[in-house]
């Protein structure tokens, strides 16, 4: 039995003699155990190699630093310094205005986004939809546009010139810079929504998909209306999808790196540190400052966990006050 | 009585055109950038500045297309072989390694596992700019930074994967299976490659397309890994090209011709594996 598993079994156990019937069934369990070895072991690898460690080094290098000692003529050391980086991060007023950025753009683009996705699956969901698949498809078509490309595709869209948008507004005497200092946020906002709307519909869509019809009918025979059916019947159905997409939006929207980055090739408003990402690249790799961007990091991951766990946590209540009423 | 048999059905029209119009202006904002892609891609650069998007009177696209080709001494055809590598088999690897992780930890059980199970979902949450730093670093301490592999393991990690791995495997291979297969004498990971790794087909696909999304859009990692533009993914090259094209406006038509060809493999890849992917989703977020 055991030859054809094709892994050592870990050494035996020592202990007292068992009965045949338990060996044999503890023997099982070690194969189980070992066959379980094998298939996480790659995962788990990478996991610590590509994960923990950096993370880990993250941690150290923040409170580690390059001391110069002799007028900074010597040769760097490199010192235990507390958290002298942290307090350099979090008195730097362009790292702060850089989390503001972020938190403004994060208020405006998840409620955008959620709302936006959910009123459209819930449209294609009602029935009166004309040519649904289709609709769908060109929904979903900016998915499969890289991030990098939607971000070139629309700044050459706000380029005056080039756009035939702006050229549109200007034939009806507006005058609309995309790039300048008020507008610029919006323009990041719209490529965001634009590149993942459709793939949020689609993941509603899948959701309502999977309401029971009995539900609906049941709600049609009550005398509501397909407005009050949508809103009172089927999005508290798809709760745990509006949970995800708002977490996975927030997630990805604290991250913002791509499309500032981008922009800021033709936007003297997009600064070097204009979001916390770009902040912690700057410090990185043009001023080489290593333990800045490193406190960086750590702090960018702790609003991210304290946001994060804010949500399951707000989430999670209002589950419990649903079950209650 | 008929008055209000006349009036009934008005709103409801009106409801349903509202509905038509507004999904269809949703429709319009998603492709109408795309199509604008397309028909930006045949310009000459003078015709780009200028001249109306519709009209076809500077067409240029086999010039574009050539020229994409030939710029910088073919770099592009390069960075799209690389950018291929990276994906396809960094998502067909990283998928494999993934999955067989969220079959574990269905299908076995052992202390702390869920503990296991919650550090892979908190991998997760974790931006990547966090980890750009260490990552070089520890490249650079290896003597692996600006090569092929600097970029190409780190892709392979995707805690997603192992999630969504594990309600495939909850769904998709019942545990009787692996109970007669044991019976039977087989051995557990014969079981898995021979019976279990066919029934997780559609999912493994869907992780699969999943990772070759992210891998092909990956940006950051490439921007701080690599220096020689010769290891370049198309997503960095075309960013580097833009830069160049704010100086030397030759490089704008070239530019949007590569963005529509980059943008060519995810629409293949989402079109032929379409039935697997919708799968997915519901998957990912039912549960």
């Amino acid at each position: 039995m055991a030859a054809t598993t094709q892994h050592a079994p870990p050494a035996a156990l020592p202990g007292t003699a068992p009965a045949p019937a338990h060996r044999t069934r503890k023997a099982a369990r070690r194969r189980q155990l070992g066959a379980c070895g094998v298939l996480m072991a790659p995962f788990f690898a990478l996991l610590v190699t590509v994960f923990l460690i950096p993370v880990g080094t993250a941690v150290y290098l923040s409170f580690y630093g390059d001391d110069h000692p002799g007028l900074g003529f010597g040769a760097a050391r490199t010192i235990f310094v507390g958290f002298r980086s942290y307090t350099a991060v979090l008195t730097d007023p362009t790292f702060l205005s850089g989390l503001g950025t972020v938190a403004l753009y994060c208020l405006v683009y998840i409620p955008l986004m959620v709302i936006g996705s959910l009123a459209l699956a819930l449209l294609l969901d009602s029935g009166v939809v004309r040519l649904r698949a289709s609709a769908q498809l060109g929904l979903f078509l900016p998915h499969a546009v890289p991030g990098i490309i939607a971000a070139l595709i629309w700044l050459y869209l706000y380029t005056p010139g080039i756009s035939p948008v702006v050229e549109l507004f200007a034939k009806a005497d507006i005058t609309i810079d995309f790039l300048g200092l008020h507008t610029v946020l919006p323009s990041i906002v719209n490529i965001a929504l634009w590149s993942n709307l459709g793939y949020n519909m689609v993941v509603f869509y899948a959701a309502l998909q999977a309401v029971p019809r009995e539900v609906i009918e049941a709600s049609v025979v009550d005398g509501a209306g397909p407005v009050r059916t949508a809103l009172q019947v089927k999005t508290p159905l798809v709760r745990a999808s509006i949970v995800m997409v708002a977490m996975f939006t927030l997630i990805w929207g604290l991250q913002l790196f791509t499309e500032p980055m981008l922009l800021s090739q033709s936007s003297p408003m997009i600064s070097s540190r204009f979001s916390p990402s770009m902040y912690i690249y700057d410090a990185a790799f043009t001023r080489n400052n290593y333990s800045l961007a490193a406190a960086a990091s750590v702090v960018l991951l702790l609003c991210t966990i304290a946001l994060s766990y804010a949500v399951t946590r707000w989430t999670s209540r209002l589950d419990r006050t649903e079950e209650a009423r | 009585m008929s008055a209000a048999d006349t009036t009934l059905p008005r709103p409801r029209t009106l409801g349903r055109a509202t509905v038509n119009v507004v999904v269809a202006l949703s429709v319009l904002y998603t492709l109408l950038p795309v199509l604008w892609l397309v028909l930006a891609a045949g310009k000459t650069r003078d015709a780009l500045f200028g001249s109306n998007i519709l009209s076809l009177k500077d067409f240029s696209f086999g010039r574009n297309l050539h020229d994409l080709f030939a710029m910088d001494g073919g770099q592009y055809g390069r960075w799209y072989l690389n950018s291929l590598l990276y994906a396809v088999l960094g998502a067909a690897l990283g998928a494999l390694v993934s999955v067989a992780c969220g079959y574990a930890f269905d299908k076995y059980r052992f202390r702390h596992k869920e503990k296991l199970f919650g550090l892979v979902l908190a991998a997760v949450m974790v931006p990547q700019t966090v980890l750009a730093l260490p990552l070089y670093l520890m490249a650079s301490g290896t003597g692996l930074v600006n090569t092929f592999w600097a970029v190409f393991i780190p892709v392979l990690f995707n805690p997603f994967g192992v999630y969504l791995g594990r309600i495939f495997s909850q769904g998709y291979v019942p545990d009787e299976v692996l109970e007669a297969a044991r019976i039977d004498g087989a051995g557990e990971l014969t079981t898995y490659a021979r019976v279990a790794l066919r029934m997780l087909g559609p999912g493994l696909v869907t992780v699969f397309l999943f990772q070759l999304t992210a891998i092909w859009n990956n940006f950051f990692l490439p921007m701080v890994m690599l220096s020689n533009q010769d290891l370049y993914p198309v997503s960095l090259g075309l960013y580097t090209w833009n830069s160049q094209a704010t100086v030397e406006p030759d490089y704008y038509p070239v530019v949007i011709m590569g963005s529509l060809l980059a943008v060519l493999p995810l629409i293949l890849a989402f079109v032929l594996l379409q039935r697997f992917w919708r799968s997915g989703l519901t998957a990912g977020s039912v549960k």
